[in-house]
């Protein structure tokens, strides 16, 4: 899993590296499961792989331009740099967390039969305010993804015409068309 | 106990190191996202691990994790979007190339 995890940081290639992290987010499923938790498990499932990838995917497939990008000075230096600070972070956290005297508890972590019911009731209870918020935040980014990623509406560029058509062809046009017949 | 909690905490972390690396260091701004995705999994990881170890009678920890889920879905998508709408504007994806708040 951390090979893959490395491999979508540092492929060339990026649909590679969208594809390596599918498989970063099936093997933390598969962790899940170790854990204990198959609703999350379901959830991570769904979510990352059915959703999140594909629309990396799909991003991926919109922005697809081969560009050879153009060289900044003393970026190996910032890479080094930056592999160094990162390295020293996990280290950092490693010692953090082999030092720790975690308290560990004592109950068996297989006591709840059904994980479902307890997620559904901690839902419902005490984190319900949350729930509903998250719902409303879900909303919020829909709308918004929908404004930015639109195209921009041109209505000038049908105010010449005498007869408005009939065609159900949105009154907008993509960019580029008009920036290239410039 | 078989596998313990420590391992998950080390994975978590390598996982988070290897995601904040990629955030720095990639010029394409989609495998920025990657690497968001990334660092947001190794907080799910860690949750997970705790919700099991340190608190298994009630497992708040997943109720967390499901709304980290949630938030990453919805961050995976706006972002996007924005990505999509720079590229629209600017004709590129280069993570340098972005300097319009430069001063």
């Amino acid at each position: 899993m951390i090979g893959t995890a490395l491999g979508v940081v540092l492929l060339d290639k990026i649909v590679y590296s969208a594809f390596l992290l599918a498989g970063v987010f099936l093997s933390i499923s598969g962790l899940y499961i170790l854990l204990n938790a198959d609703f999350v498990a379901a959830a991570q499932i769904l979510v990352y792989v059915g959703a999140v990838n594909v629309l990396i995917l799909f991003a991926i497939m919109l922005v697809n331009k081969t560009e050879n990008f153009q060289e900044v000075k003393g970026r190996w230096i910032r890479q080094i740099a930056t592999a160094l600070v990162c390295f020293g972070l996990f280290a950092l956290l490693a010692t953090m967390v082999l030092v720790t005297p975690w308290q560990l508890s004592v109950i068996s972590p297989a006591i709840i039969e059904n994980t479902i019911v307890t997620i559904g009731k901690h839902f419902f209870s005490d984190y319900l305010l949350p729930f509903e918020v998250l719902s409303v935040l879900l909303l919020m980014a829909m709308v918004g993804a929908i404004i930015l990623a639109r195209r921009d509406l041109i209505p000038t560029a049908q105010k010449t015409r005498e007869i408005y058509t009939t065609s159900l062809t949105l009154p907008e046009k993509p960019r580029d068309l008009i920036s290239s017949g410039k | 106990m078989d596998i313990q909690l420590e391992y998950f905490l080390i994975l978590a972390a390598a996982l988070f190191c290897i995601g904040i690396f990629g955030l720095v260091t990639s010029r394409n701004a989609v495998r920025v996202l990657m690497s968001i995705e990334l660092l947001l999994n190794a907080v799910n990881l860690n949750l997970m691990g705790f919700s099991n170890y340190l608190d298994p009678g009630e497992i708040k920890g997943q109720v967390f994790a499901v709304f980290v889920i949630t938030i990453a879905a919805a961050e995976a998508a706006v972002g996007l979007a924005i990505i999509l709408a720079i590229y629209r504007n600017r004709d590129t994806i280069d993570m340098e190339r972005f300097n319009l708040l430069k001063w």
